[in-house]
């Protein structure tokens, strides 16, 4: 802040609070369905305060709740989740990082033409190339393997884009100043470029967890083997009743607990983009 | 050898998931060395994977009936794996099937037996894996109304029952009592159902009278079937994918015509389309007194009606167009085995669905559930054990899916491409409801959009 | 299309750094988006024995199918609202945070958080909120005199949607525009305030453009996003009802594809969607990026 304006500061806080509310009451709701007893909810006006049965409910679904019928226990879940989200952001980060700085900082025939293949990958439905994907991946036997649950999901364009736009405004004069040093491409980019995309990757790398962490439909398609279970599969597998009412106390408590390990990441990762810790001036 | 024998051990300890103890593991390891170290041969127990939509208690229930016919044999291990919701188990299916991944058993919901029909190549008849493995099969020991629906024009059973169950009317004793009305008498007209919905709102005790799931299946098939009206021609579609729609009968007319009249005069409130989500919620919050929904859905519905009793009747028909209704047809779900897989693995189904035939498995999978019984001989056990007695209600899905003889209006529906055009029934259900169209003109719409999508199938089924 | 004026020298190392995703991309999704296109050529049963060639029937069909058309408009609208909706707020509360020194990291961790809500819960949460019997949105519009019911009312299920669409995405697009805010150097917003501009002029003249990059990233990700990823949402709150005023173009592939198991519509379905979006992308990268300086 430069100027010292109470009115603005009230402002932005009450901004902030006004956001906060707004984002965060479906994540409340959640944990207040979590506390009460099973069809509480249902019954009448949904309750907005939590309810007694805190304790109870958390630890029936960390002892048997989600892994009953036929899934496995609750951290063989989460751990493949964390597997998952790990890899995939580490992995997204890398290969997109390495495209971007390619078509960044080179000039070479069919440059454009390898934008744009991976551009695509953004604008093409999911739910129609499954099935085929999903026969790409039985061909190449690996199903029921963390690569086929992690490989096909990779290859990001996002990620790529976000670094080709972070890369573009790099001064010239960085690069410049490299060459004349003597620095190669990849000296440039281990010692100049990484350092200052570490705002960048650190934004990514939360966005990217958690997407790996939440995946439901391809894990669902290429495991069999309850060994793969994602935790996310667990909890739809309690929410999405046949014929019945799915009982919404427990499916909270596991969406609550499964919410976690990504707040963990954002806290963590915070740390290197929230201003106050980071140099802002290049 | 070593290695199957060593798998065996491993797998079984793998697959023991309630926390299985160090010990435990360590016996069988050892069982499976042993049984590797002895002169006879061991050999591995040929795997049946059956993939389905149970999830959390249904699930849990299913666990246990795999693992009841594991226990009883050793050559044979069923492996069940929850894939999702019904589409998502069946489209899992179909793109395993396309890949040469897929399971021997899968379950499909009855919506999609248009689909596993036509797909011939696909398919191994429940009636000829039973004779081709000299498996006992009984047809005429199945409840009539659950086969009907799963056989050819032949009459053989082309998938296995399992789990089906049949729309139901629940509702409020409590509020009923409130508004004046005799408790333990459910409306069994529908003009019975208005006169005394208005009752219940204008005396106050609920802002509503009735709320239905299922407008497709409850409130237009199984009307239709009730009824005695055709749904479709060539017997509502048994009798070829040539079929044409043709549930824009007077029947169905009126009784859409009177949704829209009560919704308007605040009789009946709409919960959504497909499986109507909004409405159970009105029925356990007490805002509609009467609930129309499946059978199934039976102990959740108790779970749920904490604060009030619920009864439980069969739906109610219009006495000016049937003096004697006919049975209501089935929802729920079959087991259908797969082809490509080897013959050894189709024995164990074979054997497997005999399991799952006897009358003990399946009062226990009926009973526990809420779906309906399969076979005759279930049923009754279920009578000698006194379960309807002390469980009133349970039984009402039974007797209304058997009474009366079933006529070609009430055998089922068997359409391709059916969740389309339920979907297409749906909206023009909402159109109605909004004002923009007529009770005939919505329906006529209806059977005009569905017509096309059945000529969609046939067209790429031929 | 922008590029770097000055740029290294090497021939094939650009290639190589190329390799691992381009690889990815053309194995486990060139080949399959192949697939999908030959099959909007076909017509065949869900489970591939009979496949026939019928050349344009499903583009043909679709094109003159009014609901088909309809959709587009309702997608247009849905597209647009998302992203207008999420990225002006998100950018408010980003700005806002951006000031704050002390809690910033507090507000941050419970702007961001959120996003770790799975998509397939997001859904079901709304769905409690605005249910006309236990939700409470409904209660509180009713003591403003607002009649709600989403399942009758086609507006009212598109501003449903709308809203739960934009809230799921309030929080990444917040998460970026933080980060981006950190390039921003101090040192041009305090000349600026120096030679005596306000914080909302500051904002617009120097924060807004250098904001740009990261903007028009969020811009092409967040119509993509509403565009595809909102199938989920639909599913579990209105179901493209009532009467297919909230039926837009992906949920429509949706229930073609994974529920109806028409591959061939669904295929021709989604190459439309492709074309559009890729249209709307190039369109993008042509007249609103020449206007970045990055």
């Amino acid at each position: 802040m430069i100027e010292n304006r109470p009115v603005l500061a009230f402002l932005t806080h009450l901004v902030l609070i006004v956001g906060v509310v707004i984002v965060v009451f479906p994540v409340y709701l959640a944990f207040v369905a979590s506390t009460h007893g099973s069809g509480d909810f249902m019954r009448g006006l949904v309750p907005l305060l939590p309810g007694p049965h805190l304790i109870e409910n958390y630890s029936f679904m960390l002892n048997e709740g989600i892994s009953s019928a036929g899934a496995p226990p609750l951290w063989i879940m989460l751990l493949n989740s964390l597997v998952m989200a790990i890899s995939i952001a580490v992995g997204k980060i890398i290969i997109s990082i390495l495209s971007a700085y390619a078509i960044v900082f080179f000039r070479f025939p069919f440059r454009m033409v390898a934008f744009w293949i991976i551009f695509i990958t953004l604008m093409l439905p999911v739910e129609v190339r499954i099935i085929p994907t999903f026969k790409v991946v039985a061909d190449l036997g690996m199903l029921n393997s963390y690569p086929g649950l992690i490989i096909p999901l990779i290859a990001s364009a996002t990620a790529t884009f976000l670094f080709r736009q972070f890369f573009l405004t790099v001064p010239d004069e960085l690069m410049e100043a490299a060459r004349v040093d003597g620095a190669g491409a990849m000296k440039f980019f281990r010692d100049i470029l990484l350092p200052l995309s570490r705002t960048n990757i650190a934004a990514l790398f939360v966005i990217l967890f958690i997407y790996g962490w939440v995946q439901y439909l391809w894990p669902l398609l290429v495991t069999t083997d309850s060994r793969y279970y994602t935790i996310v599969m667990g909890i739809k597998r309690l929410a999405a009743t046949a014929d019945s009412e799915p009982q919404w106390n427990f499916v909270m408590a596991a969406v609550m607990l499964a919410m976690l390990p990504p707040v963990l990441v954002v806290i963590f990762m915070q740390r290197l983009f929230v201003k106050g810790l980071v140099e802002t001036e290049k | 050898m070593l290695s199957n024998s060593a798998k065996l051990g491993t797998r079984k300890s793998q697959h023991n998931n309630k926390g299985v103890s160090m010990s435990k593991k360590v016996l069988c390891l050892s069982v499976g060395l042993t049984a590797m170290l002895a002169a006879t041969p061991a050999f591995a127990q040929t795997e049946i994977a059956w993939w389905h939509a149970m999830d959390a208690q249904l699930g849990e229930k299913l666990q246990e009936i795999a693992t009841g016919f594991n226990e009883s044999q050793s050559e044979f291990k069923v492996i069940p794996t929850y894939k999702g919701t019904y589409p998502e188990t069946l489209t899992a299916a179909i793109a395993a099937f396309r890949a040469n991944e897929q399971p021997a058993i899968v379950q499909v919901f009855e919506v999609g037996t248009g689909t596993m029909m036509a797909a011939k190549g696909a398919v191994y008849p429940v009636y000829q894996l039973m004779a081709d493995n000299g498996e006992p099969w009984d047809p005429s020991g199945f409840l009539a109304p659950v086969t009907g629906y799963y056989s050819d024009v032949d009459g053989n059973i082309l998938s296995m029952p399992f789990n089906s169950s049949t729309p139901i009317m629940y509702y409020n004793k409590d509020l009923f009592e409130k508004a004046g009305l005799d408790r333990e008498t459910p409306p069994k007209t529908w003009a019975e159902l208005e006169t005394m919905s208005r009752q219940i709102v204008e005396s106050g005790a609920a802002p509503c009278g009735l709320s239905s799931a299922w407008i497709t299946w409850i409130q237009t098939e199984n009307l239709s079937a009730i009824h005695d009206q055709p749904f479709g021609t060539l017997d509502n579609g048994f009798g070829g994918l040539a079929t044409e729609f043709t549930f824009n009968g007077p029947v169905q007319v009126k009784h859409w015509d009177n949704l829209k009249k009560w919704a308007d005069e605040g009789l009946f409130q709409y919960g959504g389309p497909v499986g109507g989500a909004d409405s159970a919620p009105k029925f356990y919050a007490q805002e509609c007194a009467i609930f129309m929904n499946s059978s199934a859905g039976r102990a959740g519905v108790i779970a749920n009606s904490k604060e009030f009793e619920v009864g439980f009747a069969p739906l109610p028909y219009y006495d000016d167009e049937i003096t004697e209704p006919k049975n209501s047809i089935i929802g729920g779900a079959t087991l259908w085995a797969l082809n490509g897989k080897d013959p050894e693995v189709y024995k164990g189904v074979a054997q497997f669905f005999t399991y799952l035939s006897e009358p003990e498995i399946q009062a226990g999978w009926h009973q526990f559930t809420g779906y309906l019984p399969i076979t005759n001989a279930a049923y009754e056990l279920g009578q000698s054990q006194d379960y309807y007695a002390q469980n009133p209600g349970s039984d009402v899905a039974i007797q209304q899916i058997t009474r009366g003889t079933p006529t070609a209006n009430s055998k089922g529906v068997r359409f391709g491409n059916l969740t389309q055009a339920r979907n297409v029934v749906d909206e023009e259900f909402e159109a109605m409801l909004a004002g923009s169209k007529t009770a005939q003109e919505a329906l006529d719409s209806a059977v005009e959009r569905g017509n096309q999508i059945l000529r969609d199938f046939e067209a790429a089924n031929q | 299309m922008q590029a770097k004026r000055t740029t290294f020298p090497n021939k094939f190392l650009p290639y190589w750094l190329l390799v691992p995703q381009l690889a990815v991309t053309l194995i486990f999704f060139i080949w399959p988006a192949v697939q999908a296109l030959k099959s909007s050529f076909e017509r065949e049963d869900p489970f591939g024995f009979k496949t026939t060639f019928v050349w344009f029937e499903n583009y043909r069909r679709l094109l003159i199918d009014p609901m088909y058309v309809g959709s587009l408009g309702k997608t247009a609208v849905f597209a647009f609202s998302v992203t207008a909706l999420s990225m002006s707020l998100s950018l408010i509360l980003a700005v806002a945070v951006n000031r704050v020194l002390r809690s910033n990291r507090a507000y941050t961790t419970l702007l961001v958080w959120p996003y770790a809500v799975a998509p397939v819960v997001v859904g079901i949460l709304w769905w409690f909120m605005f249910n006309p019997t236990i939700g409470i949105a409904p209660y509180l519009l009713r003591g403003m005199g607002i009649d709600w019911n989403h399942r009758v009312d086609g507006n009212q299920a598109m501003i449903f949607v709308v809203m739960a669409a934009s809230w799921k995405q309030i929080s990444y697009n917040f998460l970026f525009f933080v980060a981006g805010l950190q390039s921003v150097p101090q040192s041009q917003i305090e000349a600026a305030a120096i030679d005596g501009a306000g914080p909302f002029k500051r904002f617009w003249t120097i924060v807004f453009p250098l904001l740009a990059p990261t903007t028009f990233f969020l811009l092409i990700v967040n119509i993509n996003y509403a565009m595809f990823d909102t199938f989920g949402i639909i599913d579990a709150t209105t179901q493209g009802g009532p009467a297919q005023a909230t039926n837009i173009l992906v949920y429509k592939v949706y229930t073609d594809g994974f529920l109806g198991l028409n591959i061939g519509s669904s295929s021709a379905q989604s190459v439309i969607l492709m074309i559009i979006v890729i249209a709307l992308t190039a369109i993008q990268f042509r007249y609103v990026e020449r206007r970045i300086q990055y």
